[in-house]
């Protein structure tokens, strides 16, 4: 066991874990931050999508141990206050989720994606979205939301 | 995927019983709903915390705050919202004003096993009337207030008017309401279906926000029991096959690691209900555990099925297709007029197995302790899985609780309780509350398969271009096999799933069966049978048109004849029709007409597509729904298969959801896409040869459709599932355009075009 401070969500944590822990069990046993799921452990299915300083992760294949003191944000951390976040709205606006237990992790891939390229073409959205399943096949939506999503950000 | 099969397997009662239990869960529903105003004891003038209970299914507070009940398990179809929308709707209540909560297993509620596609078409009814119910007594309570006549008050949104203007809101009325007598059902009315405020209407799932923002709670998501451990199981690789020994030294020494024990294997047959067995290995968190279990030694004893080779078992069944079979349906004379036919057009067709692979692998959190046993489960079948749970732990079914939470996928996967009671059996040995994960290597390793089937077509069209004969053999291992080493042979239930309930109007018919052995667990996947054979049927049509000469929906609307119910106890004794009398549901050929001519003109069918472009087309019945569909695919110099296209013309009578019918046509399509494109379960030596999603394939958004055009039929017949309908015509449409694209026949799935 080991001791690790991590800022979650902006806020500081300490957890105690063995250091090859996969980021994605500290956020779900340690934090009980269970937005975050898990889907195949193995960087497959993007269910555990959580970002790093902004960059999208695999939560299940990063090791506790290699976070040092990047800052760690999960599906609980992007809306503000008072709002969800310009792309979860985009998913509600059109209605994306069916069983939704692969949504928060394709949520954290838009938002990255977005981040990145606020106008995104449909090869862009394929590639930045590849890593993650829906097997409800909710893919149409997700790329309408994702292309909506930045006319509905308010800045 | 209800069948007749389904209880009868999972509780051992027979097909009759199941018809029986099935008509009295209704009408346990109306009992549920049966109304009692024994809340009058606790009245209480102008108390904002009165709640009025006149059903199971709906209260009312004093504030105006209506709870419904949700009782069928969400997994993803937006039942949670669909049926608390149709109550709400009757009952004139403001949706925004609802709170949904959902259900525990229990028999008072009526029928809860989510599968079959039958959620609405069971309930959409008596709910109405438990709402329309409701409306009655509180326009009853206001025109007592107001000292008029009952028809000069109105419900709506929430109040009730009175013709002179003046209203009392429903919060007002409750007490008063609570107060009345139950009105005969007899003057009870429903909406007109013009003055639906709700069905019918676009809406949002009540869980939209919570999924969204991370909160929503699934099988594993629930951490409100302090000192909760975390399993994991080792489980033999031959399912059903015992333990010899195992060494637990290396894995005791993982830190966090609290104890390591068995759990009895099944043996053989594996059944619907029991868990497998194997090495539990419990830990302080989830990652001790999986580390204890990679560090476990564990040698496996070896079962019946050890010899099971899944490549050599379906070359088998394809060999026995083409052989004269056990027979099922017989119109006319199939092989005279096969001998006498011009054209003969004969096919193979091969489905593998097939996982399900929800998203959410099973899991549960379990307490069991002081002889009572509350879980918290992604269940299909909350109470089936109490059942399970009794029996295992030795429990009054009264002393298990089933919490049910949504289901992250389910597919069929969860009508089985195996994982549930692996959790409760592990909370007991422990003594504190237990949640058991399943990897993904477990789940893909350990399903209840999607069974293989392999299928043999011969067709013969005469001298005037006339289809005169149909022969359809289908070989496959039924489900019941799990359960039952006995069984052998497919169900009438099964073989109605797109065999024996051909509908063309061919003279001359004849379908058979082999028997196949299960030899590893099977289960229902999403529309079950229909997968199999709308694929080589909607194949073989295709092949036809070709042969004839003529447009593939013209040859399909030729083949159709005339309008007309379909008499199928006269054609076949073994008929099934989901459970449903044909008097109430009745297979009309004018309906599956409409939907394919209607999907002919959306589709723009026949349009001028590029190279390498093609549309195929097939039409389907299931679960009482016609659908026709219409697919578009390219085929890039790699080939590559995209769908930019597909079109679905849906008759599901009343669409009570649109919003959700639509949503569970375009993941149908993609659920679809990802069987028939990407996945096959294989197995050598017993054991599963796949693990995880690197090499069992499904699809992701560049497979799936592009754009998924659904077309809903209007109407105000009684409204039929839309779960699993939309899967099985997809798949033979896809094939279909593939060969329009390529000239190549998809006769094997997955897709293969190299
Ligand atoms: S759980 Fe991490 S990618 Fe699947
Ligand atoms: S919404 Fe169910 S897996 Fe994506």
């Amino acid at each position: 066991m080991a001791t690790y401070q991590l800022v979650v969500n902006g806020e500081n944590r300490e957890v105690e874990a063995v250091p090859n822990t996969p980021l994605l069990w500290v956020l779900r046993d340690n934090l009980s931050l269970t937005g975050t799921k898990f889907g195949c452990g193995m960087a497959q299915c993007g269910a555990c999508t959580v970002h790093l300083d902004g960059t999208p992760v695999r939560s299940c294949s990063t090791p506790v141990s290699t976070i040092g003191n990047k800052k760690v944000t999960t599906i609980e951390g992007i809306a503000s206050a008072d709002k969800v976040h310009p792309v979860q709205q985009a998913w509600m606006d059109e209605n994306v989720p069916q069983c939704g237990y692969c949504q928060a992790g394709q949520i954290m891939s838009a938002v990255a994606l977005l981040a990145k390229n606020p106008a995104p073409n449909d090869q862009d959205i394929e590639t930045a979205m590849s890593g993650n399943i829906c097997r409800c096949g909710t893919y149409e939506r997700i790329r309408k939301a994702i292309k909506r999503a930045p006319n509905t950000t308010a800045k | 995927m209800k069948t007749a099969l389904n209880e009868s397997t999972i509780f051992k009662v027979s097909r009759r019983d199941f018809l029986k239990s099935t008509s009295m869960s209704v009408s346990g529903l109306l009992l549920g709903i049966s109304f009692s105003c024994s809340d009058t004891t606790k009245k209480l003038t102008g108390n904002p915390d009165f709640v009025f209970t006149p059903s199971l299914f709906i209260s009312l507070n004093g504030n105006g705050d209506v709870t419904l009940i949700a009782h069928r398990s969400e997994m993803g179809t937006g039942i949670r919202t669909s049926l608390p929308l149709v109550m709400a709707d009757e009952m004139e209540a403001d949706w925004n004003r609802v709170k949904v909560v959902q259900a525990v297993a229990d028999e008072k509620y009526g029928d809860q096993n989510t599968d079959g596609s039958y959620s609405v078409r069971m309930f959409f009814t008596p709910l109405r009337k438990a709402g329309a119910t409701v409306r009655l007594l509180l326009e009853q309570a206001a025109a007592k207030e107001w000292g008029v006549d009952v028809s000069e008050c109105k419900a709506q949104n929430h109040e009730v008017v009175h013709s002179s203007g003046k209203s009392l809101g429903f919060g007002y009325l409750a007490e008063k309401a609570a107060a009345l007598p139950i009105p005969a059902e007899s003057s009870v009315t429903l909406k007109s279906p013009k003055d639906f405020k709700y069905i019918a209407k676009q809406s949002s799932i009540v869980d939209l926000k919570d999924i969204v923002t991370g909160k929503a709670k699934f099988g594993l998501d629930n951490n409100h029991l302090p000192n909760t451990k975390i399993a994991v199981i080792k489980r033999n690789p031959e399912p059903g096959a015992g333990l010899k020994s195992f060494v637990a030294d290396k894995a005791m020494e993982v830190p966090g690691v609290l104890k390591i024990f068995t759990l009895d294997p099944p043996g053989f047959p594996t059944t619907l209900n029991k868990p497998l067995g194997g090495v539990v290995v419990v830990a302080e968190n989830t990652w001790a555990a999986l580390q204890g279990r990679k560090a476990l030694e564990v040698t496996w004893n070896k079962g019946i099925n050890a010899d099971y080779d899944s490549h050599t078992y379906n070359s088998d069944m394809l060999r026995r297709a083409k052989t004269k079979g056990k027979v099922r349906r017989e119109n006319g004379q199939v092989d005279s007029a096969l001998k006498n036919a011009k054209k003969v057009i004969e096919a193979d067709y091969m489905v593998p197995l097939l996982s399900h692979t929800p998203m959410e692998t099973p899991c549960a959190l379990a307490h069991v302790h002081d002889n009572v046993c509350e879980v918290w489960a992604p269940v299909q079948d909350p109470q089936g899985a109490r059942k399970s749970l009794a029996e295992a732990l030795k429990l009054d079914i009264k002393a298990v609780t089933v919490n049910v939470t949504l289901l992250g996928g389910a597919f069929g996967r969860k009508s089985k309780p195996d994982f549930v009671v692996e959790a409760a059996l592990i909370s007991r040995t422990m003594g504190t509350p237990v949640k058991i994960l399943w990897t993904r290597e477990d789940d893909i390793q350990h399903d209840f398969y999607h069974f293989p089937a392999a299928q043999h077509l011969k067709v013969g069209i005469d001298e005037n271009n006339k289809v005169t004969s149909w022969l359809h053999r289908s070989v496959f291992p039924p489900i019941d096999g799990t359960s039952d080493s006995k069984a052998k042979e497919a169900s009438g239930a099964e073989l109605s799933m797109g065999m024996i309930d051909m509908p063309f109007a061919i003279e001359n018919v004849c379908c058979e069966t082999q028997e196949a052995t299960v030899k590893t667990r099977i289960g229902w996947l999403r529309s079950v049978a229909n997968i199999h054979h709308a694929y080589a049927v909607g194949c073989t049509l295709d092949e036809v048109a070709q042969a004839r000469g003529v447009d593939p929906i013209q040859n399909a609307l030729d083949l159709l004849g005339s309008d007309r119910s379909i008499e199928f106890n006269s054609l076949t004794t073994e008929f099934w029709n989901y459970g449903e009398k044909l008097e109430d549901f009745p297979w009309s050929t004018a309906r599956f007409r409409k939907v394919i001519e209607t999907a002919r003109e959306k589709s723009n069918w026949g349009k001028n597509l590029p190279k390498g472009s093609g549309q195929g087309f097939a039409a389907h019945r299931s679960f009482l729904t016609y659908v026709a569909c219409v697919v578009e695919v390219t085929v890039d110099a790699n080939n590559k298969i995209r769908i930019p296209k597909v079109d679905y013309v849906v008759d599901c009578g009343t669409p009570v959801n649109p919003e959700r019918i639509k949503a569970q046509f375009e993941g149908g399509a993609a659920f679809a896409a990802s069987l028939a494109l990407k996945s096959e379960i294989t197995v050598t030596g017993g054991a599963v040869q796949q693990s995880n999603f690197h090499n069992y394939l499904v699809g992701r958004m560049s497979d799936s459709p592009y754009e998924t055009a659904v077309h809903i039929m209007e109407s105000n017949d009684k409204p039929t599932g839309v779960g699993e309908p939309p899967v099985p015509p997809f798949i033979p449409a896809l094939c279909n355009a593939i060969f329009a694209a390529t000239g190549k026949r998809i006769r094997q799935l997955p897709v293969r075009l190299t």
